[in-house]
């Protein structure tokens, strides 16, 4: 049914990738750069990325983005999972909507102003209970739970919807205790939703900078907050060199899921066609 | 038995619910108390109409952020229709294609158009150079261009950091919207531009509006993007509102700037919500 | 350059060396501090990190006493003040200037240091103690002092300047950076109109505010340290600026050029002092009294090139700086200067306001007004016509 795309659409797409992609090409081509200079190319090295490897408040702020994101991304997955079902079991119409509303403010709002209304929060429950520096992994892993739950259930919800609400009930007239037919027969069924909301949180509280930024104290920089403080004081090319090898990252993971996924497709294709 | 399950469910949602209240709900709380308080805690509406004074300001932001979103929706939406139309192998590239500058951080994409738009950075000096040469053989005398610290280069930021958010949205509803509807179309004798007119852009309506709302919300409160292309005059609510939690230490006016910026957005969203609810009238 | 990687190296070979003696020369056990953390809050760009052979200073200071230092940069004194006020991050060693130490103490957020931690005050020099700000000695322990002064591109300039009225000059419109922090960019704009830059006059500032906002239409950008990049790569013609950063990005761009600017400039200290609410004072005096051993002044005043208040690093051969005339200028040369003052809060709440006034000047254009009004225009419209277009259908049916 497809149809073929006129010259013109061609080189329209064209003209975006390339929009899209120059600035990243700049990042990648500066990164090998052997001089100082940002804007003037001398000569290939390596050199940066060494020093790049040397600078252990990257290195560390890498690691404390990858645990907040682990952490974050479980909690609000478990607690999304459940909320989902819940929410999917409500009778009561006005909860139901009022949950649902609540649910969407945080996706709604700017995030500047999640970021900021977490800090006073936390900031008021400081200067409440009078302790001082309040800010650091305890409050980043909440502000990241918060913003990334409603992400998990919407991911949910449609799977459930799909979900035959009598297998269920046929699994406790069998004899399973709710938790056993829940556990054994919906959580299968739901589990591509749970594993795309695992993902999504996964990858947004990894790439969060707004928000972080406002609740984050001295000890818990996330690598976002750290290349923004790179980008505040002089910049040499390790920040460039920093940008490239985040850019493999994404590449070799983006392909890897694409095969997978195509992969899985394919076989299903099979099943279906053996059927 | 029955009971035992809906208890059940209902035990699952309560940590969701004393999570949502304490952690969505009061904070915005929050902002209402320390937009409508003082230092010392006593209430106040001095900051609210303090607000006044970022008439300008506010203004300007909305301004902007409408433009950058008007103009990726120029600019996604024929792009998005060329993508509904390839194979599906083409079509899974091409999202990977868009999606993975997406996921870059942004800080990093915005800095390096900092480099690119700077006056001896690679675009201007190259745009820069042909300016040079059409002055050497006319006598046009043609100003050399600037690109950075204007607002050209704030809505360019806007546009480029949030075009996939408006790409992805409509192409997934025009992959999901029934082909064969704009066959029948066809078939009964429409012209293209009838049918583009009359099918296709109802039908792609809901991802339209989800992408303005990704576009338009981070937008309006950006302040990294302003702060790296803009220069003087380009001062968003975003920036202001990050000077107050950030340097100047005056949470009382931040607040109510956000307060007030929140409002905003969600009357945007509001009326937006009420292009597609009319639309969507019309098709059925 | 070489020279400069060279001298680097000879001195983390020295400190090497240094090491044994010190253990067996420090009096105090820290041993208990082992496995505690410090945090560091610091200006960006004002320690030896290790860059290109340079000491790494933190990590030595690890290496030594087993503690992890968290390290983290501000911006500006305001940026540093606001953190520490809010009372969400605790910081054990801050470094603030002059009149935010004041401003701190006054309001009672430094802990007094025990000196019996720092024997290695007794390096910093006599006419850097019992300043204003610190009569006593008991809160401070002075980091690196400086004046402000403006740096030019010779290329982009057309004469050589002598006067901050040059950041006021119409030929370089779009070319002039300025400071983006309130104190120091009214510090230029009060030098220049030959006010006291701690005046508590209301009209005073008034007059200050007119003149940046005089200015604004000619500045490029309000910056703090991205101040670097921007001249170094030529972006930028002239910018008020400290005198040590200068000497930075003179090392990577030889046509800049520095002045004193006839008509005064303000001269600071930079002091490494404990806020109150500090988790780990002691061994946050290990650190300060670390900062002033010799190899490591000596490694951080090469690093960040502003003027030490050390003795021995004066005189120190491993000192790339030494005699520079821009960082030591002799009396001749030396500028007229004043050190900025805590100004009482009035002043200082009219200086925000002010500054806020100045950011968002030059906002107020007609075009957005247009364009957004007829944007309004077009969805009302499209509302309407859509009501009438449904009426009328169902007046059909």
């Amino acid at each position: 049914m497809t149809r073929k795309t006129s010259l013109g659409g061609k080189l329209y797409t064209v003209l975006i990738f390339i929009f899209l992609y120059a600035p990243i090409a700049v990042l990648i081509l500066f990164s090998f750069n052997s001089g100082k200079s940002t804007a003037v190319f001398e000569g290939f090295s390596l050199h940066w990325y060494e020093e790049l490897f040397r600078d252990a408040a990257t290195l560390a702020a890498f690691k404390n983005s990858v645990i907040i994101a682990v952490v974050s991304s479980i909690i609000s997955t478990v607690m999304g999972t459940a909320a989902a079902t819940a929410i999917f079991g409500y009778k009561n119409k006005l909860l139901k909507t009022s949950v649902m509303t609540t649910t969407n403010i945080p996706m709604m709002n700017p995030e500047i102003v999640t970021g900021i209304a977490m800090m006073l929060l936390f900031v008021f429950i400081g200067g409440v209970l009078g302790k001082t520096g309040t800010l650091g992994f305890t409050t980043l892993i909440i502000a990241h739970v918060t913003f990334e739950l409603p992400y998990v259930i919407l991911n949910v919800l449609p799977k459930l919807k799909q979900t035959d609400a009598h297998l269920a009930e046929a699994a406790q007239d069998l004899g399973c205790t709710p938790f056993q037919a829940f556990y054994k027969v919906v959580l299968p069924a739901i589990m591509p939703g749970i594993i795309s909301g695992l993902m999504m949180a996964f990858t947004l509280s990894i790439d969060d900078f707004i928000i972080s930024y406002f609740v984050s104290g001295p000890s818990s920089q996330t690598l976002p907050i750290r290349i923004f403080s790179m980008t505040k004081k002089k910049v040499t090319p390790d920040l460039y060199a920093l940008s490239t090898l985040i850019f493999l990252v994404i590449l070799v993971l983006l392909i890897v899921s694409n095969v997978v996924a195509s992969r899985g497709d394919k076989k299903l294709a099979k099943k279906g066609g053996a059927k | 038995m029955k009971n035992k399950s809906s208890l059940m469910t209902r035990l699952a949602g309560a940590p969701y619910i004393v999570w949502a209240i304490i952690f969505i709900i009061v904070p915005l709380c929050m902002v209402a108390y320390y937009a409508f308080t003082d230092k010392s805690g006593a209430f106040t509406f001095d900051n609210m109409l303090d607000i006044g004074k970022y008439t300008d300001t506010i203004v300007l932001s909305v301004w902007l952020g409408l433009l950058a979103t008007v103009i990726c929706l120029v600019i996604a939406y024929p792009l998005a229709m060329i993508m509904a139309n390839k194979g599906p192998k083409k079509q899974s590239t091409m999202t990977m294609i868009i999606m993975l500058p997406m996921w870059m951080n942004f800080l990093l994409r915005t800095y390096s158009w900092m480099t690119i738009l700077e006056d001896n950075g690679l675009l201007t000096t190259t745009i820069n150079s042909v300016v040079d040469g059409i002055n050497k053989l006319t006598q046009w005398g043609i100003e050399p261009i600037h690109l950075i610290n204007t607002r050209g280069a704030v809505v360019l930021g806007m546009v480029y950091n949030f075009l996939p958010y408006m790409i992805l949205p409509i192409y997934t509803v025009m992959l999901k919207s029934d082909r064969s509807l704009i066959e029948a179309a066809q078939d009964l004798g429409g012209n293209k531009f009838d049918v583009f007119k009359n099918v296709t852009v109802p039908l792609s309506v809901p991802g339209v509006v989800s992408g303005f709302t990704m576009v338009f919300v981070p937008s309006v409160s950006t302040f990294y993007i302003s702060q790296k292309l803009g220069g003087t005059g380009t001062t968003l609510i975003g920036d202001i509102i990050e000077t107050q939690f950030q340097t100047a230490y005056n949470y009382n006016l931040g607040a109510s700037l956000s307060f007030v910026l929140m409002i905003l957005i969600f009357i945007c969203l509001a009326v937006m919500n009420k292009f597609s609810d009319d639309d969507g009238g019309v098709v059925i | 350059m070489m020279k400069r990687f060279f001298s680097v190296l000879f001195s983390i070979i020295l400190l090497a060396l240094s090491v044994v003696p010190c253990f067996a020369g420090d009096k105090k056990d820290y041993s208990h501090l082992r496995g505690t953390t410090l945090n560091v809050y610091n200006w960006g760009e004002y320690i030896s990190d290790g860059a290109e052979g340079s000491l790494d200073v933190n990590k030595e200071f690890e290496k030594r006493y087993g503690i992890t230092v968290n390290y983290s940069n501000y911006e500006s004194n305001e940026n540093m003040y606001n953190k520490l006020q809010s009372g969400g991050a605790n910081y054990d060693v801050i470094i603030p200037s002059d009149y935010m130490i004041a401003k701190l103490i006054e309001e009672d957020m430094l802990a007094e240091l025990d000196f019996s931690n720092i024997p290695n005050y007794k390096n910093v020099m006599e006419k850097y103690r019992g300043l204003y700000y610190d009569p006593e000695n008991k809160y401070t322990v002075p980091y690196t002092v400086g004046m402000v002064g403006l740096i030019y591109n010779a290329k982009m300039v057309e004469e050589a300047p002598d006067s901050w009225g040059a950041l006021w000059d119409e030929r370089y419109k779009g070319e002039i950076l300025m400071f983006n922090n309130p104190r120091d960019a009214f510090g230029v704009a009060q030098c220049y109109l030959g006010q006291s830059i701690n005046t508590e006059n209301l009209e005073d500032w008034d007059k200050a505010i007119e003149a940046l906002k005089e200015q604004n239409h000619l500045v490029s950008s309000y910056v703090m340290d991205e101040v670097f990049n921007k001249m170094e790569n030529g972006e930028a013609a002239l910018a008020p600026y400290y005198a040590g950063d200068f000497l930075t990005m003179y090392d990577v761009n030889p046509d800049l050029a520095f002045v004193y600017p006839k008509e005064g400039v303000n001269f600071f200290v930079d002091a490494m002092c404990v806020p109150k609410n500090a988790e780990n004072k002691e061994a946050a005096e290990l650190y300060i009294n670390f900062m002033l051993e010799d190899e490591v002044a000596v490694a951080n005043a090469n690093y960040i090139c502003y003027a030490s208040p050390h003795a021995n690093v004066l005189e120190s051969d491993d000192y790339d700086l030494k005699g520079d005339p821009v960082l030591y200028p002799d009396e001749e040369n030396t500028p007229r200067t004043e050190m900025f003052e805590n100004l009482d809060y009035e002043t200082q709440n009219y200086m925000n306001m002010l500054w806020n006034e100045l950011k968002i000047e030059g906002n107020s254009n007609i075009d957005a007004y247009i364009g957004l009004s007829t944007s309004l225009v077009l969805v009302v419209v499209y509302f309407v016509y859509k009501f009438i277009k449904k009426k009328r259908r169902e007046a059909m049916y």
